[in-house]
């Protein structure tokens, strides 16, 4: 009770913390001899949200999913789940509590000696469930993931998808109240990824559950989360709204990150680009909500009635707001023209780069 | 062969079914606990404990350490004080059991050891304590390799119970020495050889199609 008490206290303490905060971590440092794979990460996960959590390779994203589950133990810091610290909990305690949380894994980690309705019954086996519940759950949650027909059969004759439909069944059969996703995505091919991704993002709504999930791909960030948070060297580099960190991304990790989904220059024209003196000038034009959604192109050829080259570049839809990526190419050599058309797109909301300058434009 | 002989035969296929069935299973009895206990109190285990696991494992290593006929005599007041007499086919069943138990625990911990430590993590997250990941994780994902050890380990006792007819145990491996060897009956060195191969290759045949339907990992 006592416990519960502080927890409370701490979070009224906290300005922005609601009880809604499903998870709370508040400065958690973690190293593994020399290097610090948490170095300080403070974040909340709010109730019946998809929070994801990207960065590359060894930035410590594994060590801190596992914090919040008790499987890692932080060298400092808070992590309190539904209000509750649990860093500091022992092996017995961390048990119930860890029948709240659910959790999918890369590699799947299904019991091969099981099947797969005892694979998903078996979050119940262990909260001493009887056998006529725990098989009655698992038959509702693999229609759920569609499987049902596959009740009986062994994980070995199941694909890479299935194996993961049965994941994701398994770790909703206790019904937590959060649920891990550690790079669920990561070892599937592109098409079975979206699959995957529609199905948790479904669940998302349907039962309002609240999903953390780590990967390196931003295309699982893109299609399913509604916040998102960069980690790079066990610190938070970025965090927000996933358009809005997608429009306007402020840290270095983050736009080499977004580099393989967002346009980029086609390479043969970034290759021939001058750093002064061309006939033309390329210019980088970021949009997005209101300004993307706009007539922002024929607006600047009507305000500056002198021709200009749309090299490359598209809009894109991130949680029903436009965000927009556009090549421009100005051609001519005259200063103050090209001033005018960037004071014009600024005007409008865009962020504007100059890339460089063509000598031969095609 | 005279039926007396044959009768000879037939009562050592009997003493040496009996010291393999039974050293056998006391084996399974205690090593399979033996190996779940390396395989536990190992770094990072479920149970880790550096000490438990050396002390374990020394000991482990001292008894196999020892050849088997060694063992079979040094063992005569252990085995006088648990089946009340140092001689006959009973009394070799404790020095095989011995012999047997750590050379099953090491099999068994390599079994156990294949076990994929992602299963154990998930376990672990589902909220199982370490009985939980005992008896759901690692034994039936490690069952196929715990009865392939277990059919080596049957095979490897037909072999030491020959020597057991250095106390009085009998035994095939007795028979063929006193008779096939020391007095010239070729026909029994030929009966036993062949019989003790259809022991062999039967126990492996059973043991192989059972690890055949236990395993579904494909």
């Amino acid at each position: 009770m006592n416990q519960h008490f502080t927890a409370t206290a701490e979070t009224a303490d906290q300005p922005g913390a609601t009880p809604q905060d499903v998870v709370r971590l508040v400065d958690l440092k973690r190293r593994f001899g020399g290097t610090a794979a948490l170095d300080g990460i403070s974040l909340t996960v709010r109730k019946g949200e998809i929070l994801g959590i990207i960065g590359r390779s060894g930035a410590g994203k594994s060590t801190l999913i596992r914090c919040l589950n008790g499987l890692e133990r932080p060298d400092s810091g808070e992590v309190f789940i539904e209000g509750r610290e649990i860093s500091r909990l022992g092996e017995l305690d961390l048990q119930p509590l860890r029948r709240r949380i659910g959790m999918i894994f890369q590699h799947f980690n299904l019991l091969s000696a099981k099947t797969v309705e005892d694979n998903v019954a078996l979050p119940l086996k262990i909260e001493g469930r009887p056998k006529a519940e725990r098989l009655q759950r698992a038959a509702e949650l693999l229609d759920l993931v569609g499987l049902s027909e596959k009740a009986k059969a062994y994980p070995v004759s199941l694909s890479g998808g299935q194996k993961q439909r049965v994941g994701i069944a398994r770790a909703l059969a206790a019904r937590p109240a959060l649920l891990l996703s550690d790079e669920a995505t990561s070892a599937l091919d592109p098409e079975t990824t979206r699959s995957i991704l529609a199905l948790l993002k479904d669940i998302n709504r349907q039962l309002g559950l609240t999903i953390l999930l780590i990967t390196h791909e931003m295309e699982v960030i893109r299609s399913i989360a509604d916040r998102v948070a960069v980690i790079d060297a066990g610190r938070i580099v970025e965090e927000g709204p996933v358009w809005s960190v997608f429009a306007e991304p402020r840290s270095e990790i983050t736009r080499s990150l977004l580099g393989a989904i967002r346009p980029q220059l086609p390479a043969e024209l970034a290759a021939r680009l001058l750093p002064s003196a061309g006939t033309e000038t390329v210019l980088r034009v970021d949009v997005a909500g209101e300004a993307a959604s706009g007539p922002l192109l024929s607006d600047l050829a009507t305000a500056i009635p002198r021709p200009f080259r749309l090299v490359h570049g598209g809009i894109d839809h991130i949680q029903q707001q436009p965000v927009g990526t556009l090549f421009v190419s100005v051609p001519g050599s005259d200063a103050s023209h090209l001033a005018a058309v960037i004071t014009f797109l600024k005007a409008r909301h865009a962020r504007v780069e100059v890339l460089g300058h063509v000598a031969n434009p095609v | 062969m005279s039926p007396i002989l044959f009768e000879l035969l037939l009562r050592s296929i009997w003493e040496t079914v009996l010291m393999t069935a039974a050293s056998g299973l006391i084996s399974l009895v205690f090593g399979l606990p033996l190996g779940l206990a390396l395989i536990a109190t190992e770094r990072g285990g479920i149970a880790e404990s550096p000490w438990v696991n050396r002390a374990l494992g020394a000991v482990i290593n001292g008894f196999r350490s020892v050849p088997f006929i060694i063992l079979l005599v040094a063992l005569i007041p252990v085995t006088r004080l648990i089946v009340g007499t140092s001689i006959g086919t009973w009394a070799a069943i404790v020095p095989l059991s011995i012999a047997a138990t750590p050379y099953y625990a090491r099999i068994a911990e390599v079994s156990l050891r294949e076990v994929d430590r992602g299963l154990i993590e998930a376990a672990r997250a589902m909220g199982g304590n370490r009985w939980t990941i005992i008896r759901e994780v690692l034994v039936p994902e490690a069952l196929p390799g715990i009865v392939a050890g277990f059919t080596v380990t049957l095979v490897t006792l037909i072999g030491a119970s020959a020597m057991a007819g250095a106390i009085g145990a009998g035994g095939l491996g007795d028979l063929a020495i006193r008779y096939g060897y020391q007095r010239f009956e070729t026909s029994v060195m030929i009966a036993v050889v062949i019989v003790l191969i259809i022991l062999v290759c039967g126990i492996q045949w059973a043991g192989d199609r059972l690890v055949a339907r236990l395993d579904r990992r494909g």
